[in-house]
């Protein structure tokens, strides 16, 4: 190990390291005084996107070609470590009020970060799989964290037993390209294959890698599981998960593909594009019949994972692909700020754990809180893609991406689900503003930050989304 | 010497039978076992390819040990859910773990 | 190729006629008066006592756990034991951190009080 190396590796070495010393100095924090624990994770991660955000612009690799830095997994690590802080502001505003404050929570969280931030930046495939599991295992263990209750529980055991399935096909695929090129290193991987050309191993290997990590990221057919644990989960592990899980499968999904088999576009293109297409359709229609509002934004989450691939569609045609790999960055950030403020006010207006999650207990709120009303309407607004909003920006950019590449059934096809899953954001809208009813959010300050900060955000990017995509343009995969 | 593709194909049925063992089975211990075998047919490929196609390089091998030491890890987040599932519902049938909508 | 293996298969069908002709032997000829007591299940002479299936206590498995745990970071251990005078330096401090994790990992069960068995 060399200066350079560890100068590559200093974001990550330091993230994981607070996360082990925070385990131990928990245990010395009294049980009232759990804030402390949340305080501390947060300046770890302070720190660690500090330090990231320093790497800037440099490309380099380190560890034998293993860890690379590029504005790419600058991009990703930066999301990733705001998610995270996302994740614990959520959770230092409910988890106290579920009675289920334990400091593991943000140590757990932390190792989950520091999980995603491998997978964003390993160019192995070794790397790539120990990322895999220190992203899920805490996820698993988190997704049952509100222990005495019997849904979260179940939640755990679901995640966990679909989440290791996954893990199965993953590692079957990378050991199939292993031995396919005799080297674990994307590099290594796309010089095989220049040389040995397609053949089962490639192929095979590619399409089980696809399907672990589909399954990560919930696109349809291998979504069964996410309606299920996102409505179990604790409210405040299911915002960090819907963003950082996607984002960091979406991140080795593109790391792999573009760097390992950029060859095998023609046979993947098509399998691409009827997963994107599937995901969009299935996700949206099904979220319509929901009743309970963690549910309905948990389909919405599977029908986003449709508009993020359909970025990933035209990885096979060179002019379009970094335009379309930008559209998808910039689809991410939009998608990871909604997100954190609509779960941010679904936990708000949870009072026990578990109650207060219908459709109906939402009746009201346009009078009754109306600064939580018109952030959810924001929200909601801007996951549909309605004018002008973030949401719509970022929809507009991969639609224009995927036609500029000639793929235009795909993206009639993003238009029309946009316009299904109007009926069920707005519906919600219309059951906050129209129907008469009590319901009771709670105001704490945490909560009250987070969603007024990413309603705020929303706002903000729609009105000057240029930078954004700016950096989003610049971060692209070369 | 036994030929590379016996190994891929020894490999390939453990696989399978782990696969199959996944979705037919109820119990989620039984399921976990499944899952367990899927893993270590990953890793019979790991070292047969290793051995056959880059016995120089150390790759595969450590490939293979770090499966195994995260199957391990796995295994026991995923025991203790069950425990702690069947300690307050005395079940661990996945079909009679319907507080969800599976 | 596969003739190296053939002394294998010899050996394998004698073994497997040895034991099965010891037990089909002592069937076939063997004076057989059944009771109760014999029928028992060998418990190394006791008297059974109880269901055969007992419930076992939960913190067995909390152990048992915690041994997977640390048993299997063995497999790091030892290749590093087989190559230690290669690695040299570097080997050590590298082993020194791994094992440095580890005891994290157990001081937190320790003071979690995983280890206690009351």
């Amino acid at each position: 190990m060399t200066a350079a190396d560890f100068s590559l590796f200093l974001p990550l070495a330091v993230l994981l390291i607070w996360a082990t010393v925070l385990l131990i100095v928990d245990l010395f924090i009294p049980k009232e005084r759990k804030g402390w624990t949340a305080s501390l994770s947060a300046l770890g991660l302070a720190l660690t996107l500090f330090l990231s955000l320093r790497q800037w612009g440099e490309t380099a690799s380190g560890f034998g070609e293993m860890l690379r830095v590029d504005p790419f997994a600058t991009f990703i690590n930066a999301l990733l470590l705001l998610s995270g802080l996302g994740g614990v502001l959520l959770a230092y505003g409910s988890i106290r009020r579920h009675g289920v404050e334990r400091g593991e929570y943000y140590t757990l969280l932390l190792f989950s970060v520091s999980g995603m931030m491998l997978m964003a930046q390993a160019r192995d495939l070794i790397l790539l799989f120990l990322g895999l599991e220190l992203l899920s295992i805490p996820l698993y263990v988190l997704a049952a964290f509100a222990l005495p209750r019997l849904d979260s529980e179940e939640a755990g055991l679901k995640y966990f037993l679909l989440g290791a399935f996954a893990s199965g096909f993953f590692l079957y695929g990378t050991a199939l390209l292993y031995g396919a090129s005799g080297t674990t290193l994307l590099s290594g991987i796309a010089q095989a294959w220049s040389q040995a050309g397609r053949n089962l191993f490639f192929l095979v290997g590619a399409a089980l890698i696809l399907v672990g990590l589909g399954f990560k990221v919930a696109l349809v057919p291998f979504h069964m599981w996410t309606p299920d644990v996102y409505q179990g989960a604790p409210t405040a592990v299911t915002g960090f998960m819907a963003a950082g899980a996607k984002i960091a499968g979406f991140a080795a999904l593109w790391r792999i593909f573009t760097e390992a088999l950029p060859g095998l576009a023609p046979d993947v293109t098509p399998i691409l594009w009827a997963l994107s297409a599937l995901t969009m359709l299935l996700g949206n229609l099904l979220a319509i019949a929901q009743k309970n509002v963690k549910r309905m934004l948990a389909y919405s989450s599977i029908a986003h994972a449709g508009y993020i691939l359909m970025a990933f569609v035209p990885f096979g045609v060179p002019q379009v692909r970094d335009v379309a790999l930008a559209a998808g960055l910039f689809y991410l950030i939009t998608y990871a700020i909604t997100n954190f403020g609509a779960w941010a006010v679904v936990s708000a207006l949870e009072r026990q754990a578990g109650q207060g999650l219908e459709l109906d207990d939402y009746a009201g709120l346009g009078s009754k809180a109306p600064a939580l009303a018109l952030a959810m309407t924001v929200f909601m607004l801007s996951l549909t893609g309605v004018p002008p909003t973030l949401g719509l920006i970022g929809k507009f950019y991969l639609f224009r991406s995927v036609i500029e590449a000639g793929f235009y059934g795909l993206a009639v096809l993003g238009v029309l689900t946009s316009l299904i899953s109007a009926y069920y954001y707005l519906r919600l809208v219309v059951i906050m503003y129209m129907r008469p009813g009590e319901p009771q959010p709670v105001a704490n300050p945490w909560l009250n930050l987070t969603w007024g900060a990413m309603a705020i955000l929303t706002v903000l990017f729609s009105l000057i989304p240029a930078p954004l995509f700016w950096w989003a343009s610049q971060s692209v995969l070369r | 010497m036994i030929p590379l593709s016996w190994y891929l194909w020894l490999s390939a049925a453990l696989f399978s039978v782990g696969l199959f063992g996944v979705l037919a089975r109820r119990n989620a211990i039984a399921i976990l076992l499944a899952i367990e075998l899927m893993l270590n047919a990953v890793n019979i490929n790991l070292v047969a390819f290793w051995r056959y196609l880059t016995p120089g390089q150390m790759n595969g091998q450590v490939f293979a040990v770090i499966v195994l030491a995260v199957a391990a890890a796995e295994v026991a987040v995923g025991l203790a859910l069950v425990i702690s599932v069947y300690r307050r519902r005395q079940t661990v049938v996945a079909d009679e773990l319907d507080l969800l909508k599976w | 190729m596969l003739l190296e293996y053939v002394a294998i298969a010899i050996l394998i069908a004698l073994a497997t006629f040895i034991a099965l002709a010891a037990v089909l032997m002592g069937e076939l000829f063997g004076p057989k008066r059944r009771t109760a007591v014999k029928a028992e299940p060998y418990e190394s002479g006791m008297r059974p006592i109880g269901p055969g299936t007992r419930r076992m206590p939960v913190r067995f498995y909390l152990i048992a756990m915690l041994f997977i745990l640390f048993d299997i970071e063995v497999v790091f251990l030892l290749p590093w034991a087989v190559a230690f005078r290669q690695l040299g330096v570097f080997g050590l401090v590298e082993m020194l951190i791994f094992i440095a994790i580890l005891l994290v990992g157990y001081f937190y069960a320790w003071r979690k009080g995983a280890l206690e068995w009351e």
